[in-house]
């Protein structure tokens, strides 16, 4: 078990690397690195000077260790636009994007799994169809369009919800998180919904499908046979099966709601990470589009590192590293 | 001696598919008596896997029994509710698959899985449960039993996997075991073990066997009676010595004869000529009149089963000895 | 092989079935229609400045105009017909949806094949840098090279490549991975015929049944990225207004009760949208051999 963590640590460790060469390149040799540093209406004489002083006529292979050590360092540039180290910025809104993302990201998983598995074990009942039919719509929607119609029907018509921005907040742990508040909640609500719809529907169908499949197994055959309840085939066989390719599907729908969370903030004027980077690339803030890439990197590689961990502690046949 | 453990009177399971309706079991009756292990032969689609399912109450829509009795112990199954059959399922019958890499689940322990199957019926403390698993599994044939309850599937070979599902459907000691083709995903010399092993349990915990296979050869060294089946009917049943030595049913015959043992060296091996019907289109009369060498235009009615001296077949023109010659 | 008359009459035979597949055929079909002709069809041309007035801007739907027709569903802030405006969005997304379609295709299948015949180191590295371009949520992967590479029609399409080739490039390595250790490609590879010929003639249309799944999906996909990232004002440039920029125009004035600025050509967008995607999931349902009862 050891050696497999180790092993996949490596591989995080190198994929962070590789992406950084990529990054790096991207910028630094496609791009006019200097536009990274100096706001684009810059004089000449500035930038001569600036090149210089920032190394920028030195080798690549220089330049590279030098933004790897700057990078280490937690120096990722200053906004053009904010006038501000782009950590501090980018620090500053994360949270804000977290718990809009866990928020949706949870009470998507629960009650699509939920709702999948009832589907996936009662195909032919009229709320199984309905169930499914309404997850197509989740998924060909694009998103952009159900948070304009949550807008339209529960801020403008109903009046029940705030249509944009973020709630009252309460410090935890140094924090400003907004959860806690019922208004903060009451501003949660709609871009959750609108984030959460597309995984919610993904995560029904494969439920279904997942759970469709494994009752007609010879294990759940077997387990009945031996005159286990349905209730215990149910907990302990078909939710153990289920959740391998559920957990797989979790792990890359995450990413995918994280880049989502990109028009969602948008559209609810949220003042998250996702805006920030929206708004930096309209005006060419280049630091803040580097380190972004840099960000979203790093959570890739730790959500993949993560979900090996979790594959290894549900599946025996993965921690010992055995074929059948 | 009480009566048969198990009594099964003019069985018939359909299928109520979009194409049409299939009788995969259409009047199938046979006894089983205690300690007996009865062998249920015949090529796939031949109604065998689902007569075991319509045994434990497990056949999936659209399929259902549509008629008949099943009688456990003296009691009926058919008709009883969910929680009845389900209490008697594992308990007083249970079922062994064919493929037990698919039968247990890969994320737990045998030792969970073992604890699971004992739950369903009885209340016992893990300790009294690891001990009575660990008791079964030597009993079984695999060593180190208690270490092995906490080993995970993938970490036994083929033959040992479908000795821990032997155990599972032992542990409660049922009357009546039902074994679906237990032995044709294993290597032949584990086939010869397992065979072995099953012999000697049921003589020694007395419960009868119902081996279901398509391989006649692995059958007849088991059993002591047979059932050969043919679209969903049983066309001859009897001691296993007799039915082989002298046949009644063509196609019994023409099992017989085509097994490699019998095969005499340089010759051409015998082989039933043409393929069993699809079930949604039975030609009238005898099933299998359309692959007989002595069909006649009786044929084109159903034939009954004759029954004679412990035996039965159903043919107009059964082979060998007439009826009447007792063996 | 691949144009087998009994098997196409076949398979719409079976097609037919399906009434709401069938409606959302016809709806792809006249959608495609309706922008093939939209210069033709539509009351104003929406491009034409000179036409438009700005007393006739924000009109609610039914509103005679300045240029004496009827707006049938409004105007939008620049005066400009609605539903002209949503015909030549409808021909801007679908052609766009289209090109990156075709592309992707193009270069995914070329690259899953190529993978799948060459195997080795090769084929490794090209699955790897596939699958991890399948891990990249597309839209990231969009906003990426809009930034680094600005913005305009050929980058849209790019971006759009980009992030959905690796689909076709897995589907089609899958299946020529199938079809490739079947004995009648090694014979064909025995003979004198080219390689590349035994790639086109024999292993390309057997992967064509995926593919045409997977081509749906990715089309509509790529129609609903493209909106996505005009709504953002990261597509398409102001001169060629699709449904994602219409619907970002309206979206301001939705507060104030003018939904139909972006109502409209929102609904346009989610028929268009849902209609292909049905289409496509009867197509993979009719090529599903395990769901063939």
């Amino acid at each position: 078990m050891l050696g497999f963590i180790i092993q996949r640590f490596i591989q995080a460790v190198g994929v962070m690397a590789v992406m950084s060469v990529i990054v790096f390149f991207g910028v630094y040799a496609i791009g006019n690195p200097i536009d990274i540093v100096i706001p684009p209406d810059a004089t000449q004489e500035i930038r001569e000077e600036a090149i210089r002083r920032l190394g920028l006529d030195r080798p690549l292979y220089e330049q590279y260790f030098t933004f790897v050590s700057n990078l280490m360092q937690g120096d990722l540039g200053r906004s053009f636009v904010y006038n501000m180290p782009v950590l501090e910025l980018i620090g500053g809104r994360l949270p804000a994007t977290l718990e809009l993302v866990m928020i949706s990201v949870i009470s998507a998983t629960v009650l699509g799994i939920s709702l999948g598995i009832f589907a996936g074990y009662y195909p032919d009942s009229w709320v199984s169809k309905t169930i499914m039919a309404v997850s197509v719509l989740g998924f060909s929607v694009p998103s952009f369009w159900v948070g304009l119609i949550l807008i339209l029907f529960f801020a403008v018509h109903l009046g029940w919800l705030p249509a944009g921005g973020r709630g009252e907040t309460v410090m935890i742990w140094g924090v400003a998180w907004s959860f806690p508040t019922l208004n903060g909640l009451s501003h949660i609500a709609l871009p959750a919904i609108n984030l959460a719809l597309f995984k919610l529907a993904m995560m029904i169908r494969l439920a279904r499908a997942g759970t469709r499949e494994i009752m007609l197994t010879d294990t759940i055959k077997f387990a009945r046979a031996a005159g286990l309840s349905e209730a215990t085939i149910l907990r302990r066989h078909l939710l153990k099966l289920i959740s391998i390719p559920i957990i797989t599907v979790f792990g890359l729908e995450l990413g995918s709601t994280l880049a989502f969370a990109v028009v969602t903030e948008t559209i609810f004027s949220w003042p998250g990470v996702g805006k920030l980077i929206i708004d930096s690339i309209s005006v060419l803030d280049r630091p803040v589009m580097v380190a972004y890439l840099i960000l979203v990197a790093f959570l890739f590689v730790t959500i993949n590192f993560v979900i090996d961990l979790i594959f290894a502690l549900i599946d025996p046949r993965v921690r010992q590293g055995a074929s059948a | 001696m009480t009566g048969p453990v198990l009594s099964v009177q003019n069985l018939r399971t359909h299928f109520f598919t979009r194409a049409g309706v299939v009788k995969a079991v259409d009047d199938v009756s046979f006894d089983l008596a205690r300690g007996e292990i009865m062998g249920l032969v015949g090529e796939s689609g031949s109604g065998k896997t689902v007569t075991g399912f319509s045994l434990l109450g497990l056949v999936d829509p659209p399929g259902r029994i549509v008629e008949g009795s099943v009688k456990l112990n003296g009691t009926e199954l058919i008709g009883l509710s969910h929680a009845a059959l389900r209490s008697r399922r594992g308990r007083e019958i249970s079922m062994i698959f064919q493929d037990p890499l698919a039968t247990l689940n890969p994320l737990l322990t045998i030792g969970q899985q073992m604890q699971m199957a004992i739950n369903a019926h009885e209340r016992l403390s893990q300790r009294a449960a690891n001990a009575r698993s660990a008791a079964l599994l030597t009993k079984v044939g695999i060593p180190s039993a208690e270490a092995r309850l906490r080993a995970y599937p993938h970490e036994f070979s083929g033959g040992m996997r479908q000795r821990v599902a032997i155990a599972i459907a032992l542990l409660h000691r049922p009357a009546v075991l039902v074994a679906d083709e237990p032995t044709t995903a294993l290597d032949v010399s584990i086939q010869a073990q397992i065979l072995l092993q099953m012999r000697e349990l049921a003589a020694e915990t007395g419960t009868a066997m119902i081996w279901i296979s398509h391989d006649l050869a692995v059958v007849s060294s088991l059993a002591t009676k047979l059932a050969v089946m043919y679209a969903g009917k049983i066309v001859e049943q009897g001691p296993t010595a007799t039915l082989l030595r002298d046949p009644r049913h063509p196609y019994t015959a023409g099992l017989i004869a085509s097994l490699p043992a019998m095969a005499k060296p340089g010759t051409p091996l015998t082989q039933i000529r043409g393929t069993m019907p699809s079930l949604l289109s039975l030609p009238a009369g005898c099933p299998f009149a359309p692959r007989c060498d002595r069909h006649t235009k009786a044929c084109l009615a159903s034939p009954q089963m004759t029954m004679a001296g412990g035996r039965g077949w159903r043919c107009f023109h059964p082979v060998g000895h007439s009826a009447g010659a007792t063996p | 092989m691949s144009s087998d008359p009994s098997r196409l009459s076949l398979f719409w035979a079976e097609y037919r079935e399906n009434k709401i597949a069938v409606l959302a055929l016809a709806v792809v079909v006249a959608m495609i229609l309706l922008a093939v002709f939209a210069a033709l069809i539509s009351p104003q041309d929406p491009y034409d400045l000179a036409k438009l007035s700005l007393r006739d801007s924000r009109r609610p739907p039914g509103f005679v105009g300045t240029g004496g027709y009827t707006h049938l569903l409004g105007t939008d802030p620049q005066g400009r017909d609605l539903l002209s405006a949503i015909l030549y969005g409808l021909r801007i997304s679908i052609q766009i949806g289209l090109a990156a379609g075709f592309v992707s295709l193009t270069i995914g299948t070329t690259l899953g094949i190529l993978a799948a015949y060459v195997g080795g180191r090769v084929e490794t590295l090209i699955m790897r840098l596939v699958d991890l371009q399948l891990s990249f949520p597309a839209i990231l992967l969009a906003l990426v090279i809009v930034a680094m590479l600005g913005q305009g029609k050929a980058q849209l399409i790019g971006a759009l490549v980009a992030a959905q080739y690796a689909y076709f490039a897995r589907t089609a390595y899958g299946a020529a991975k199938a079809e490739r250790g079947k004995d009648y490609i090694e014979a064909a590879l025995a003979t004198p015929l080219s390689a590349r010929l035994v790639l086109w003639r024999h292993m390309l249309p057997n992967c064509t049944p995926p593919l045409i799944v997977v081509a749906t999906v990715q089309i509509a996909n790529s129609i609903s990225l493209e909106a996505t990232l005009s709504f953002l004002g990261l597509g398409l440039p102001v001169t060629e207004p699709s449904l994602g920029m219409l619907i970002s125009n309206g979206f301001a004035y939705m507060m104030s009760g003018r939904y139909w600025i972006s109502v409209y050509p929102g609904i346009a967008l989610i028929i268009l949208i849902v209609a292909i995607n049905i289409v496509g999931d009867q197509i993979r349902d009719q090529f599903n051999p395990r769901l063939r009862k």
